[in-house]
């Protein structure tokens, strides 16, 4: 089974308490759900709307059809009904009068009758939770996570009264729950903090600010310090500093926030100070769509900053994604002592998926800290020539006798500023060589469907979603197709996409920006010849169906 | 006909200004010059030098070899005595050295009986250009015209002094001349004042500080406003919005301020403001080497900024590329309203050469403002077209009518949207802009054969030694020809595919690590360089080098 | 344990004031028993800015205008370092004035020291946030047309809790000085007049010896009222000293873990501490 239910209106109507309601009373009936969130960005009024969908399957996408539209405003109605199944439902308040098939419920009233207008929302997810025959025991305990006291009590008759004013349709049965629910921020943050990250400062910036935020939130508890620094430019510059000084840092930002890292990102690449920053993709140019998504920086990513230098860019496909290689990222960027940026979109920033419970004991903590300077009393070389390029790092303070001097200039072995020609090409090539040691540690990207496909969908970062569902389903239809999905993206993996890329007979990129930037990477890096592109930038994420319509017009074309 | 002078010293030891009367002097004499400084990041002590080529023929770049070492310090003769040529002379004051095979001289002494012991260089220019086998007048008058005037009498008695303390050792004659002496940096300040171009504001940033201050010279004169602003976020932001008022705007830096305009260039893409920014680069990456060169920023220029949204970069190839190519910026910024990018460096910027004077009068300058009469109603800055590109007016310049840009998506008025179909179709007639102006692009430079055996690709500055290393090959019997990219984005790709067809060996040429330009011509073309010669040690090609490198890898 | 600071040729002109504030740098922090190891300088871009180049304590040489940034990143992690934050009156007030502003607010224990040249040295002459109004400079040929920033009222009016002035002229008292802001619990502003002998021909060394006069004995730096006048006198007198100085709490000590537990950097990380964290997404 799999169901789709709409809930819309306008921001500040408390359709985001409906959603959480739901999500946790359907996910603790044991079901899997997937939640698509689109906002405005407003802070009142305009038009939200969010999707729960749920199954007894796992789900990594969102249907384009839904079954049931739960509207709290009459515009709600028109704006979705275009993408109601044909025997879905209608609900909205009585005052909103539609006509026979829609179902009108006296929401208002009845929260006029419990004396709190703020209860309407319950009253309606009451109704839903009739619908569904869900446990009206778990439906309060949700509740109480999200009201307390004579808030809490008024909540509850809501809830009780909406579950009074309709029949039950479909039997939900009860079964295990033992998934946790997240989005991909909070995913990110824990594997931050599982990793061992003690500074995160930043500016708020949609979609990145969740991240900030809820390390905010455990800062005390954990022992972290956040700061909300005065902008950008000062964020990644502190987040040097601090790792510096020996701790685990980290930064983040959207689109122009992150633009404005760009001379920083430099400088942690000639101080070669790990560091981990996080790139919340959202529709540019330029302020662009501040709540929608896309994933159009990938470019951009990869080229930021002056001057040649090693950077590792990671795209984090999903959850779990987020969590794993976050607290990789940090290991990697300790032990190769470079900056690495981790690409997430906002669509993955805000959607609630089902999980299996994050395995903290998966992760590793690898500071990759020297234990003590090499030779006695010799001046310590922060940036000592080795084979690989890396040098054996300390931290200041720690060791009498030693200090430690870090540059932006070019520089010799101990951090002075040098213009020699020698010193120069040394240290270029001593920075360069690190990459050989990160390229063997190399991630290929994730293969979904068939093995050795006619059909090869190439995607990267939270298309991930999608493209499982839609390669599944076509793979079901007996298609013979598979999907490459990057997540470590640069350096630039290219084993597996050369190696499946040969043998099909079609290769189509999947992207959500305008210009086909992993295409382009696909063509420098393999000059592979690429059939066709599914791209998609109106701000909107792209889900399986539209995969599997898009690509069906491409082969019959 | 070639010669080399190599001056060499501590930096505030007077090296500036001979050089720049040499250079001038040189040029007087009739002949093509090209000057070349070295100096370190710092303002006194170290070691700094120039040199200075002159030859019959046009030069574009230094060579290793010199004929004259004139060493202010001891440091310069150990440094440099082993880059004299056979016959080659190092002139020095006696108290540097008691190597008799140097040509020693009492010039601080001579300086002093002249009047003033700091005319000491002038004492050095006069010996050189008598061991030159030149008359000394011309060299004369650069003094009288170039230094202040109470110290001109001084160092022209010195000039004449050092003049009758040689013979002449070479045979240089007096030739024609009508050219001008340059260097980079003011011929893109020129091609900008030339194009209209009445806002300049920057942040010092070296090597694209004498930009700024080129601008500034003539602000008065030619009634360009400019400013030494705060920081380079200001500086871009405050140019898009003098555009935006209607002036032609410009602002330029290196290396780690461009990086701090990343955001306000995304700005400059979505709200379609016209605006010529200038990266002059230097190696980095951060701070780098302030005072050096090196083409590192090619793909950073290409992709900065977030979000998508066209733009075009052009690579500037020599001072006379610099001022045309400046000028023909302006226009195509206004034409298409995307932000033009140059890149220069500091090779390019500080190198000094003789060239054709400057042709103002074949300037175009080109508004594309929209004349004529406007649809009724409410105007629209973004109004969907064709072409994607949107008439664009004024503020302030017709009644009725105002002009809103934002940066945030938005509707024809300028009105913020978050609706899928307005975000596609603004997000494409943005793009249309970039599609059409791949339509004039102009292909890069060839050099030599069209269709050679060995094909050379390069970009920039790498334009002067590819030229005289092409043409040395040439003259050995090699079959060799070059490209040299000036429009580098949107990537040309057609005489590209025409000599790669035939070629045996594609060699990519560049001054940096990662073979910027072999990735562009992947990604384009499909097709990849067989050979790279790669210098990225913070100094520019001369050719002897580019040469003996090339020797060992052409066919 | 040695105290002794190592010094290194540095690339400044003769006669720059710069080395004056080094020596008095060293001696502050040989006096104060500083071990090397334990301090670190954090510079922006400047002639001023290379100084940890050319003496021996840590060194974090970063970009134009971010000194402060990665100076409270390092103080936050490890609050037992003493940390310097070191740069020139352009990097400082110009580049790095959105940080300069913002970093008074936070209050974190720091000694700022403001190499004060009102010029651009290192890029060779241009205008700086504290030159006059009207001098002729390398780039604004017809004379600077802005007025200059007020750096001690600006750290006064934002709630800086030590506001100083010193010369490099006066090396004895710089070292007080430097020791003070050092010392004080807090973020500590000390602006430090010194020539630039190439490129400043107005702000001389004799400009400032005609000028400057220490605070008396008896002046009161608790005074804000007091301080304030004193940071506007700018005309044929100008103070030095401390001109205010008042406790206040640091930003540091808001962080009940940092002022309570041991430096940031010596936490223990062990994943499994996270996992508690799970239960609200269940």
């Amino acid at each position: 089974m799999d169901y789709t239910i709409l809930i819309g209106g306008a921001a500040g109507q408390g359709i985001e308490t409906v959603v959480l309601l739901l999500e946790k009373t359907i996910k603790r009936s044991g079901y899997h759900v997937f939640t698509y969130k689109n906002y405005m960005s407003m802070v009142r009024g305009g038009h939200n709307f969010m999707q729960v969908r749920f199954s007894d399957k796992p789900i990594t996408t969102y249907s384009t059809k839904v079954d049931m539209i739960f509207a709290m405003t009459e515009e709600t109605v028109d704006f979705h009904i275009g993408n109601l199944k044909e025997d879905g439902l209608v609900i909205l308040d009585e005052e909103h009068h539609r006509g026979q098939d829609y179902v009108h419920l006296t929401l208002q009233s009845i929260a006029k009758e419990i004396g709190n207008q703020k209860v309407v929302p319950t009253v309606g997810f009451g109704a839903i939770a009739k619908y569904f025959d869900l446990d009206l025991e778990i439906a309060i305990k949700a509740l109480g996570e999200t009201f307390k006291g004579k808030v809490l009590d008024l909540n509850i008759e809501a809830l009780n009264r909406g579950y009074e004013l309709v029949q039950t349709q479909f039997s939900l049965e009860k079964k295990k729950d033992d998934r946790i629910i997240i989005n991909g921020n909070q995913a990110l943050a824990l594997g931050a903090i599982a990793a061992g990250v003690k500074y995160y400062c930043g500016y708020p910036m949609t979609p990145s600010t969740s991240v900030m935020s809820y390390i905010s939130a455990k800062s005390k508890e954990m022992g972290i310090v956040v700061d909300q620094i005065e902008d950008e430019v000062g964020a990644l510059n502190m987040a040097l500093g601090a790792s510096y000084a020996g701790t685990r840092a980290m930064t983040g930002s959207s689109g122009g926030g992150f633009a404005l890292m760009v001379e920083a990102l430099s400088l942690s690449g000639i101080l070669e100070q790990p560091v981990v920053v996080v790139n919340a993709q959202r529709p540019g140019p330029a302020t662009g769509l501040s709540t929608r998504t896309e994933q159009a920086d990938l470019r951009f990513v990869i080229h930021a900053g002056h001057g040649e230098f090693p950077k590792m860019v990671i795209a984090l496909r999903n959850p779990q994604d987020a969590f794993y290689q976050t607290a990789r990222a940090f290991n990697i960027a300790e032990k190769y002592q470079i900056p690495v940026i981790l690409m997430t979109e906002e669509y993955m920033t805000d959607y609630m998926m089902t999980i299996d419970p994050l395995d903290f004991g998966k992760i590793t903590i690898e500071r990759s800290i020297a234990d003590k300077p090499e030779g006695k009393n010799e001046r310590y070389k922060r940036y000592k020539y080795t084979e690989d390029g890396v040098s054996p790092r300390l931290i200041p303070g720690k060791i009498q006798g030693v200090e430690i001097l870090v540059d932006s200039h070019e520089h010799n072995e101990y951090g002075n500023i040098d213009e020699s020609i020698e010193t120069r090409i040394n240290m270029m090539k001593k920075r360069m060589k690190k990459l050989e040691g990160l390229k063997d540690e190399l991630k290929e990207p994730d293969q979904l469907g068939d093995e050795n496909p006619d059909i090869l969908l190439v995607g990267f970062g939270a298309t991930h979603g999608a493209l499982l569902d839609a390669v599944a389903r076509l793979n079901n239809d007996g298609m013979s197709v598979g999907a490459l999905v990057y997540g470590d993206i640069w350096p630039f993996p290219t084993k597996l996409i050369n190696k499946l890329g040969k043998n099909a007979k079609k290769i189509i990129t999947v992207e959500q920006n305008m210009t086909g930037q992993l295409e382009s990477l696909i063509l420098e890096k393999t000059r592979l010849e690429i059939f066709d592109r599914i791209l998609k930038y109106d701000g909107r994420a792209i889900n399986g169906d539209e995969i599997i319509s898009n690509l069906n017009t491409i082969l019959e074309g | 006909m070639n010669y080399s002078i190599l001056i060499g010293g501590a930096a505030g030891q007077g090296m500036d200004t001979l050089a720049q009367l040499l250079t001038k002097s040189l040029k007087r004499y009739g002949y093509f010059v090209f000057k070349h400084s070295d100096y370190m990041s710092r303002v006194r002590g170290g070691h700094n030098f120039i040199q200075i080529r002159f030859s019959d023929r046009q030069v574009y770049t230094y060579e290793e070899k010199v004929d004259i070492i004139y060493a202010l310090n001891q440091e310069t003769i150990e440094l440099h005595l082993g880059r004299l040529k056979k016959d080659g002379i190092v002139l020095a004051d006696r108290a540097l050295s008691d190597d008799e095979g140097l040509l020693l001289l009492e010039l601080e002494e001579t300086a002093k009986e002249a009047g003033n012991s700091r005319a000491m260089t002038s004492v050095g220019m006069g010996a050189i250009i008598r061991l030159l086998g030149l008359k000394p007048e011309e060299a004369l008058k650069v003094i009288e015209t170039t230094l202040k005037d109470s110290i001109v009498e001084v160092n022209k008695e010195a000039f004449s002094k050092g003049y009758e303390m040689v013979e002449p050792r070479f045979k240089v004659e007096q030739l024609e001349e009508g050219r001008i002496l340059i260097d980079g940096n003011t011929a893109v300040a020129l091609g900008a004042a030339a194009a209209g171009c009445r806002y300049y504001c920057g942040y010092p940033m070296t090597p694209s500080t004498t930009v700024l201050s080129n601008m500034e010279k003539w602000s008065q004169e030619l009634g360009i406003f400019t400013e030494q602003v705060e920081d380079e976020i200001a500086a871009l932001n405050m140019a898009l919005g003098a555009s935006y008022a209607g002036v032609r705007a410009m602002t330029g830096s290196s290396g780690g301020g461009i990086a701090l305009m990343s955001e306000a260039l995304s700005l400059a893409g979505i709200i379609e403001t016209p605006i010529v920014i200038i990266n002059v680069q230097r190696p980095g990456p951060a701070t780098g080497l302030p005072t050096r060169t090196e083409q590192a920023d090619l793909r950073f220029a290409i992709h900065s900024g977030h979000g998508e949204f066209p733009r075009m970069v052009i690579s500037l190839r020599s001072a006379e590329d610099a001022f045309y190519q400046t000028a023909r910026a302006f226009n195509l910024t206004e034409k298409y309203q995307i932000p033009v990018i140059l890149l220069s460096d500091q090779y390019l910027a500080d190198g000094e050469i003789t060239v054709e004077p400057f042709d103002f009068s074949s300037i175009d300058i080109e508004r594309n403002l929209h004349e004529g009469e406007l649809p009724e109603g409410r105007y629209k800055r973004y109004l969907l077209t064709d072409t994607g590109i949107s008439p664009r007016i004024i503020p302030g310049k017709i009644e009725g009518k105002v002009i809103l840009l934002d940066s945030d998506e938005h509707d024809e008025y300028g009105n913020i949207t978050e609706s899928a179909s307005v975000r596609k179709s603004m997000v494409d007639k943005r793009s249309k802009k970039g599609e059409l102006l791949e339509g004039e692009i102009q292909e890069p430079w060839i050099i030599g054969e069209e269709q050679p055996d060995n094909l050379l690709v390069c970009w920039g500055s790498l334009f002067g030694p590819v030229k005289e290393a092409v043409q040395l090959l040439q003259e050995e019997g090699f079959s060799v020809g070059a490209l040299a990219y000036g429009d580098i984005y949107p990537f040309p790709t057609k005489l590209l595919k025409k000599g790669a067809s035939s070629a045996k060996k594609i060699i990519d040429i560049e001054n940096n690590s990662m073979a910027q330009l072999d990735g562009l011509m992947r990604e384009f073309a499909l097709i990849k360089s067989d050979e790279k010669i790669l210098k990225y040690d913070g100094r520019a090609f001369g050719v002897d080098e580019l040469y003996n490198r090339l020797k060992e890898v052409v066919e | 344990m040695t105290c002794e600071y190592n010094l290194y040729d540095p690339s400044w002109c003769p006669g720059c004031g710069n080395f004056m504030i080094r020596k008095a740098l060293k001696q502050a922090l040989e006096e104060l028993e500083i071990p090397p190891h334990m301090a670190v300088v954090v510079t922006g871009i400047g002639q001023a800015a290379k100084m940890p180049h050319y003496i021996g304590t840590n060194g974090f040489n970063g970009l134009h205008g971010r000194a402060l940034p990665p100076a409270i990143g390092i103080k936050l992690s490890n609050k037992e370092l003493t940390v310097i934050a070191e740069s020139g009156d352009g990097d400082t007030y110009g580049e790095g004035g959105n940080h300069f502003i913002h970093t008074i607010r936070r209050n974190v224990n720091i000694a700022h020291f403001v190499h004060d040249n009102q010029i651009y040295g290192l890029t060779k002459g241009q205008g700086s946030p504290t030159t006059a109004m009207g001098q002729v400079t390398t780039l604004q040929f017809d004379g600077v047309k802005i007025e200059p920033v007020k750096p001690l009222a600006l750290s006064l009016t934002m709630g800086a809790g030590f506001v100083a002035r010193g010369f490099s002229g006066d090396v004895p008292q710089l070292v007080e000085l430097m020791k003070e802001a050092i010392q004080y619990k807090g973020y500590a502003h000390l602006d430090i007049f010194q020539p630039c002998v190439v490129w400043n021909k107005v702000n001389t060394f004799q400009w400032y010896k005609d000028r400057v006069y220490k605070l008396p004995e008896d002046y009161d730096y608790t005074d804000f009222n007091a301080a304030y006048e004193k940071s506007l006198e700018f005309g044929d007198k100008i103070p030095t000293g401390i001109l205010y100085k008042v406790e206040k709490e640091t930003y540091e000590d808001r962080f009940q873990f940092i002022k309570d537990g041991p430096p940031l950097v010596d936490a223990e990380l062990n994943p499994m501490d996270a996992e508690k964290l799970l239960k609200d997404f269940y």
